[in-house]
């Protein structure tokens, strides 16, 4: 599969990221080596394997649900790059 | 005995004697800092008044911890509560961690003193700390090449003697491979053996923490006082630790060690093949058996990581966003706010792997490339459960070179990438590695082997190393920085 230029500025836009027409092009050429190299997974059949998404079984770890107070509140709150008292502000969105 | 010729073990045991102070190991390790880091660059912060604070009230209230007293660096992405966690990158250059992860709290526990924070590929993405947004580490064998990644900087520290031990993470062999071209010794513990709280997440079912040490016993040292079930972490695995230092203690008589064909192909440098087939016959006469064993999925292990990886940190790192940390980008509309906070925020590796990511997981493509790569881990994981029924062990080298040139490689993503082809597949897997220092070549560049041992059996791989270090010496060269 070949990646065109306009693929990698709908990624980009996926991925939220503003790319430079020079970064553009550097990606362009670099992930079409890049998966031109994975293009060998191709060459095996897995149509009888299932997929390992975790190299160890997982399952889910419940807690029981207790309101608690957090003793980190204002030290996370402290990292944001514009709050008002203790919520995160932003832009407006509507 | 010179303070930096002591093996973490004996700084521990001569602390609890009193033999010799913990303000005089700290002082000492800050003044290697103060007079080596200059050249080798490997710290983003050195913690000299807390760390000797932290000495003299062990001094003065004594410790009965594993670790009293010893000074250990941690890898850059780790978090200690009230520092700056920085992952080596602009976006997160002034985050201080509201928390300690809970290898932190542990190593505390212990009576371990954190001497500082270090230098790292950008996110824990690279294979050369090349793509670090503050500086690069130098190798300190050899101050014009790469010291390996991405825990570049905490294999130096060690390597360097600017600190007995330290931590690091290895994704795709970033404890393994940098402590190959450093000549030290690095452990990735099997998946779930150490808790991943508080370490930023890059590619959440591979990252595992482990440390650095100059031989075999330290490792088992600190992997001891790190290891364990953690209720923060639901990936973490409720099983027993073994009591390391004993049992690498033990002899190796009888043991299979499997040696896969697939890991001596064309492209690994000749002295490094040399060495590592050397070693073999090291093990041979320590009783060992040696078995040839094949592992024939192992050339599509760099492809399965380069989908795996990025799309997991694809999604990790979307939380990257201007919001609740990091830089923010001056901007007018909150969409404007994201693209510009992470455009200017994340270098070119981080960015590339986002752009892989995404594309790998986006509509119309999961299935060729994600699905299929979950696919193929399975037979590689297959491979490695096949082999372990008939061996106890298996032995590769760790790097297929030794440690190259700054900006060699830095234009050629893919180059880079095949530079880890040796110890991906061990994440792949979830199983356990260890790289120790098994040679130097002809231009004095440390080379690594690597033991791959059964999930949780990192007591086998531990005493196996341990046992190769008692008859070799190449542990003991310290570089000339």
């Amino acid at each position: 599969m070949k990646i065109t230029i306009k693929d990698v500025e709908y990624v980009a836009k996926l991925a939220r990221l503003l790319l430079t027409e020079e970064e553009k092009m550097q990606y362009t050429k670099q992930l079409n080596a890049i998966l031109e190299y994975m293009d060998e997974l191709n060459k095996l059949d897995t149509s009888n394997v299932l997929p390992t998404s975790h190299a160890i079984e997982m399952k889910n770890v419940f807690r029981e649900d207790e309101a608690k107070k957090s003793e980190e509140a204002d030290d996370i709150i402290n990292n944001a790059p514009e709050r008002e008292d203790r919520f995160f502000k932003v832009k407006k969105v509507i | 005995m010179e303070l930096k010729n002591l093996t973490a073990c004996e700084i521990v045991e001569k602390i609890k004697k009193r033999e010799i102070s913990a303000r005089e190991v700290v002082k000492g390790y800050l003044q290697q800092i103060e007079k080596l880091d200059k050249k080798v660059s490997a710290f983003n912060a050195v913690f000299t008044e807390k760390a000797l604070k932290r000495a003299e009230d062990i001094d003065k209230n004594g410790s009965s911890g594993l670790l009293a007293g010893l000074p250990i660096a941690i890898k850059d992405n780790i978090c200690i509560k009230g520092e700056k966690t920085t992952c080596s990158s602009k976006i997160l250059e002034n985050y201080i961690a509201p928390y300690s992860a809970t290898v932190i709290e542990k190593l505390k526990s212990e009576g371990a003193v954190i001497i500082g924070k270090t230098n790292m590929d950008e996110f824990a993405m690279g294979s050369s700390t090349e793509n670090s947004a503050f500086f690069t580490t130098k190798n300190p064998w050899d101050l014009e090449r790469i010291p390996g990644g991405s825990s570049g900087g905490s294999a130096c520290s060690v390597a360097s003697r600017m600190s007995p031990v330290s931590l690091g993470s290895d994704t795709g062999g970033s404890i393994r491979q940098p402590a190959s071209l450093c000549g030290v010794a690095g452990i990735k513990p099997t998946y779930g053996r150490v808790s991943r709280y508080g370490l930023v997440a890059f590619a959440s079912s591979l990252d595992q923490i482990g440390p650095f040490a100059r031989n075999v016993e330290d490792s088992a040292l600190i992997l001891r006082a790190i290891s364990g079930y953690d209720k923060k972490d639901s990936t973490s695995v409720d099983l027993p630790v073994d009591d390391y230092l004993t049992e690498i203690k033990k002899d190796i008589k009888g043991i299979k060690i499997g040696i896969p064909k697939e890991y001596f192909i064309e492209g690994v440098d000749k002295e490094v093949e040399n060495s590592v087939k050397d070693s073999i016959k090291v093990f041979e006469k320590l009783g060992a058996q040696i078995k040839d064993v094949s592992l024939p999925h192992t050339k599509y292990a760099v492809s399965v990581y380069y989908i795996i990886a990025p799309s997991e940190a694809s999604a990790n790192l979307a939380r990257y966003d201007g919001v609740r940390y990091g830089r923010r980008a001056e901007s007018e509309t909150l969409i404007e706010m994201y693209e510009k906070t992470r455009s200017a925020g994340f270098g070119n590796e981080v960015k590339r792997r986002i752009m892989l990511g995404t594309y790998t997981l986006s509509s119309g493509y999961y299935d060729a490339y994600y699905l299929k790569a979950q696919k193929v881990r399975t037979l590689i994981k297959n491979d490695f459960d096949e082999v372990f029924k008939d061996v106890d062990v298996i032995l590769t080298p760790t790097s297929p070179s030794v440690a190259f040139k700054i900006g060699e490689k830095v234009a050629d993503p893919l180059q880079m990438y095949l530079s880890d082809i040796f110890t991906i597949s061990c994440n792949l897997a979830g199983i356990c590695g260890i790289s120790i220092p098994c040679g130097f070549s002809s231009n004095n560049m440390p080379i690594g082997l690597q033991l791959l041992g059964k999930p949780f059996d990192e007591k086998t791989i531990l005493k196996v190393g341990y046992n190769f270090q008692k008859q070799t010496g190449y542990h003991l060269k310290t570089p000339n920085v």
